[in-house]
């Protein structure tokens, strides 16, 4: 999993039917101190995320396609599993 | 899932009979802003996009599941066809360029 915050959503008519009554969210992936960390991607999201959310983002299918579907087997790469609350780094 | 732009078509006459009547195409990959990011790579299309459109595509494995139960061998797999992109609460026309 990797952290991210939302940036955005999409706005999609034709798309594939499992993607129906889903959100798809714009994240930017971001290190634990907030500082951008590569290029955005798209993720359904499964917490109702809002933008400017930080979240946890899976990047493995069968995860992503069970958590924001119900179900697995959609093509679905990548989910919105959480919003974070704090993160904190040993020192 | 990310953004792409379509570039074109592929025409391949022969090749594995799974992929027998589906449309290649020819995709840019886009970052949030819907710039160039990345070299071109080529996509089968589930969804009935078109020259110019901005689409997004699955990767990996999950590429395949549009087309069950047929198995077609895929690893990069056009979604979605975007209509429109809302960012940092800007709002970003997609089909326009």
């Amino acid at each position: 999993m990797i952290l991210a915050r939302v940036v955005g959503n999409v706005v999609a008519t034709q798309k594939d039917p499992r993607y129906e009554g889903g959100r798809i969210m714009v994240v930017r992936p971001i290190n634990p101190d907030g500082s951008d960390a590569g290029d955005e991607l798209l993720a359904l999201d499964a917490v109702d995320s809002g933008v400017g959310d930080m979240v946890v983002v899976v990047r493995e299918g069968w995860s992503a396609s069970t958590t924001s579907t119900g179900s697995p087997g959609a093509a679905i790469d990548s989910a919105i599993i959480g919003v974070v609350d704090t993160v904190e780094e040993f020192s | 899932m990310q953004f792409a732009r379509v570039l074109g078509t592929v025409v391949a006459t022969v090749k594995s009979e799974a992929l027998e009547g589906r449309k290649l195409l020819v995709i840019q990959p886009l970052d949030g802003e819907l710039n160039h990011k990345g070299r071109p790579m080529v996509a089968i299309d589930s969804v009935g996009a078109g020259k110019g459109e901005v689409v997004f595509w699955c990767r990996g494995r999950e590429a395949s599941f549009p087309f069950l139960p047929s198995e077609v061998p895929s690893d990069c797999t056009i979604v979605g066809i975007v209509d429109s992109v809302f960012l940092d609460s800007r709002f970003t026309t997609s089909q326009s360029g």
